[in-house]
């Protein structure tokens, strides 16, 4: 065989083996933010705060530090009520807040208002913060949204919420997390994320049983209780890990027709 | 001086020069001529004009475009970022090559010089002729790309040359120079071969390095603005001069990095030149050649890819001190997952690396005194390569989840984090430069008094800088907090550069004079030459990996914080889809490198007069 068809089925070997180990790990895509308009006459305090815990996670990207891998206070296992207080009252606080929300607020848009110790620039003895402005690029949360992750922290810890609710006019617009009501039952299955670990319509995940013949399986009232109370019932072979407040983050409309769709999937 | 050297050279290459050194002065005429003034506002004015410059016209500070879907042309329905990715991964492949060449041909030919050996100077000589064929090839890869962006993100581009301005003038002049004086290095080198003219040569080759690498460092400097912008405001307008724009946060990590690990690209290629050649040889005396040239690249490749990850580690640090936002997604976040992409291809070459050099300790019998050695570099090697590709989080389904008691193997689990990877790349980095120590003593018989002292001292700082190795990865790592995680890998960093600096420093003073035992060239195996070709490979994918890595970590934004891409490819691509792209962009780079070699060869190659018939 001539050297260079040697070296090429060589050089392709390798390559291919590269290719296929790179196509063997979890294919995530990075999607950027979408514009989508918010309709704020149909906001209810209970979505509001979904709508805040949504852009914690998300578009906020906060969950990329504030997690518990040591980069950040670990926000969603601390009271941020409690947490806030105590901040507040620290003689190292140089903000101008005086209560809960407003000191969450201005941690978003001034975070070196107070540097919680050990998190802070390296070199600056914990006077100056990694963290950026969120109002700002490359966040860019409206007063809107960072209102939303305020009520979301106050009220995650069963905290009370002083955030108002935003208002009919100046109508602003927020990106990414939409609480509208869904108009169809696959359009509440794609909003509540139920394709990320059921196979359910052109899902074929596993993490959770399958959805595709869930109806000859499970009545409408089982299907219901799976959905309000998870955790009622666990599927034998699969770990208890479905989300238990899709009670609180859903309408009654999308329930009943996601449980309609469900019943009759056979 | 100039004039003599011309008058000298063939009738092709007195045309070449000529014809480079009129286009020198047009474009020296014509830079002069269109050099921005300081009220441009961009430019080479000085920061305290530029400041007046901004305060006069704060109102007319023109930001970067906000674009729209629509704003972007598209090409008969394709990917416009894919068009664009492969065509600029085979500019930066073939640009890193002739760039490095001349790097290493230098100081080859001054070993020559300096060792009064031709069989170096004759090496260079061919190093050089395989990077001219890439050269032309560079050039019209980067013709390409830059039709390709302004057709298919004209208002990217528009932005891009306001910011940069005459910047690019002085680009485009460089790389007239840059052209200029590689012909006449390459072409004058029989010319000027002995005796002064030797250092005139020398010189041509200091003066083209010194060119390349500013070409470098300014392309350099458009890719790091888009990651980390300076010299501009919030909305994007200018408003620092060139010399703010150019030296951003992330500027000197990534011309480091890059000159680096361009050496180490370059030597890997015509290494990959050397095994080719070595393996279409037909007589003992080619391969001995060739054998010696492929010995010579690995060592140029290696010598370089052994510090690149301690330029990576100071590449990252920045990319964390300007934003924790952005290392987190490259290392902890949506990237993450590709690091084992980058172990399985770090490991290749090392592996690579390793077993080339095993193999030709054959070359020497005074290799057995080391061989019995190899077989526990070898398990060293495999251990920490699987600790490396060992994920933190396991691909499961729910069963197997259960079965489990989580994501996390209750054993495996800790070597999935960084504390377990830091110790197994550092020893893999040790145990790399022990094989290439042995290697190199293998062919020398120790004459100097204080031998058994040496080596004595070299074993402790082996053992001890190990020991550290693995304490501070193990302690630091799994029984502190954080931000001593972090400090443990600058001290593992410092155990393996201790290593390598004391081994090279106390072999170079115990075997100063040392006696030299023969080496039987051309007798390698040919197994060995396929490491050689493994290397490129490996190396190319690499760069590849490390490009997608170095621009998802942008999002988004054309220019991070301060540009946004709403074009359709705006979104990160998933890893498979990457990995296919980079295998396409090898494998072009393979076939243009086949061809390269080929040109390489053609012109070794004379046809037999016929014979006149009677």
């Amino acid at each position: 065989m001539p050297t260079i068809v040697k070296v090429l089925a060589f050089s392709l070997g390798m390559a291919l083996i590269f290719t296929g180990i790179a196509n063997l790990l979890p294919q995530v895509e990075g999607q950027a933010p979408e514009d989508k308009e918010v309709d704020l006459g149909a906001l209810t305090m209970d979505s509001f705060i979904a709508l805040g815990e949504d852009i914690f996670k998300n578009k906020g990207t906060c969950t990329l530090c504030h997690n518990n891998m040591g980069r950040a206070p670990d926000i969603l296992h601390l009271d941020m009520n409690e947490v806030s207080r105590k901040h507040l009252a620290d003689e190292r606080y140089k903000g101008s807040a005086t209560d809960v929300a407003g000191y969450i607020h201005e941690s978003m848009v001034d975070p070196g208002a107070y540097v919680v110790k050990g998190f802070g620039k390296k070199g600056s003895k914990d006077t100056e913060s990694p963290m950026p402005a969120v109002n700002k690029a490359p966040i860019e949360l409206t007063d809107v949204e960072m209102d939303a992750v305020t009520a979301f922290l106050q009220a995650k810890d069963g905290g009370e919420v002083t955030v108002a609710l935003p208002s009919e006019a100046p109508a602003p617009s927020t990106k990414e997390a939409v609480p509208s009501v869904a108009a169809t039952a696959e359009e509440a299955i794609g909003k509540f994320g139920c394709s990320a670990c059921h196979a359910v319509l052109d899902s074929s995940a596993e993490l959770g049983p399958s959805l595709k013949n869930i109806g000859a399986r499970l009545s409408a009232a089982q299907i219901r209780q799976s959905i309000v109370d998870p955790n009622a019932v666990i599927a034998e072979g699969y770990p208890p890990i479905m989300p238990a407040d899709f009670a609180d983050r859903m309408m009654a409309k999308e329930l009943e027709m996601m449980v309609k769709f469900l019943a009759n999937s056979k | 001086m100039l004039t003599r050297l011309i008058s000298r050279s063939t009738t092709q290459s007195r045309w070449q020069t000529r014809f480079w050194i009129l286009a020198l002065l047009a474009m020296l005429l014509f830079f002069i001529g269109n050099v921005p003034d300081s009220s441009s506002g961009i430019g080479f004015v000085d920061a305290a004009h530029a400041s007046e410059t901004v305060a006069e016209e704060a109102v007319e500070l023109k930001g970067a475009p906000k674009l729209k879907r629509e704003d972007y042309p598209q090409l008969l329905g394709m990917s416009s970022r894919s068009i664009v990715w492969v065509i600029a991964q085979m500019h930066l492949y073939l640009a890193a090559f002739v760039l490095a060449v001349p790097l290493f041909v230098t100081v080859i030919e001054w070993i020559g010089v300096k060792n009064r050996d031709d069989r170096y100077d004759d090496m260079a000589h061919e190093f050089m002729k395989v990077s001219m064929t890439a050269y032309s090839l560079t050039a019209l890869f980067g013709g390409t790309l830059a039709f390709a962006l302004f057709l298919l993100y004209p208002d990217f581009m528009g932005y891009m040359m306001r910011v940069f301005g005459g910047q690019t003038l002085v680009y485009a002049f460089l790389f007239f120079a840059e052209s200029a004086i590689l012909y006449i290095y390459y072409y004058s080198w029989n010319s000027l071969r002995y005796g002064n003219k030797k250092y005139i040569h020398l010189s041509l080759g200091i003066l083209l390095n010194v060119v390349g690498t500013t070409l470098l460092f300014i392309a350099n400097a458009w890719a790091t603005f888009m990651m980390a912008p300076s010299g501009v405001n919030e909305a994007g307008a200018v408003t620092g001069n060139i010399w703010e724009i150019m030296r951003g946060p992330l500027w000197n990590p990534v011309n480091l990095h890059r000159f680096v690990a361009n050496i180490a690209f370059g030597g890997a290629v015509v290494g990959a030149y050397a095994a080719y050649k070595f393996l279409s040889a037909k007589s003992l005396e080619l391969k001995a050649h060739y054998d010696w040239m492929g010995y010579t690249a690995n060592f140029i490749a290696i010598l370089a890819f052994l510090p690149l990850p301690f330029a990576g580690y100071w590449l990252m640090a920045e990319v964390y001190a300007y934003s924790q936002q952005m290392g987190i997604t490259a290392m902890g976040g949506i990237l993450a997952w590709l690091f084992i992409v980058q172990a399985v291809l770090i490991g290749t070459i090392l592996l690579a690396a390793n077993y080339y050099l095993w193999s030709g300790m054959s070359r020497c019998d005074g290799s057995e005194r080391y061989r019995y050695l190899i077989k526990y570099i070898a398990v060293t090697l495999v251990v920490c390569f699987l600790i490396w590709v060992t994920p933190h989080t396991l691909i499961l389904t729910a069963k197997e989840t259960a079965a489990l008691g989580g994501s996390h193997h209750p054993m495996l689990g800790p070597l999935g984090i960084m504390p377990a990877k830091n110790i197994a790349v550092n020893l893999m980095l040790i145990a790399t430069f022990l094989s290439f120590q042995l290697y190199r003593r293998s062919d020398k018989e120790v004459t100097v008094a204080w031998a058994g002292l040496g080596n004595a001292l070299l074993v402790t700082i082996y053992v001890v800088a190990i020991a550290n190795v693995i304490f501070a990865g193990i302690y630091y790592g799994y029984f502190t907090n954080t931000v001593y995680k972090v400090g443990s890998s600058v001290m593992q960093v410092v155990s393996t550069l201790i290593v390598i600096i004391a081994g090279v420093t106390i072999d170079s003073l115990m075997f100063k004079g040392a006696k030299t035992l023969p080496s039987k060239w051309g007798q390698v195996s040919n197994r060995a030459q396929y490491a050689l070709f493994a290397l490129p490979i490996a190396f190319t994918w690499l760069m590849a990996l490390m490009g997608y890595v170095r621009s998802s970590v942008k999002t988004h934004w054309h220019v991070y914080t301060v540009m946004k891409d709403n074009s359709p490819d705006n979104y990160i691509p998933a890893i498979g889809h990457a990995g296919n792209m980079m295998t396409i962009a090898t494998i072009s780079f393979v076939l243009i490198v086949l061809f390269i070699f080929w040109i390489a060869s053609l012109s070794e190659s004379r046809q037999v007069k016929p014979v006149a018939s009677a």
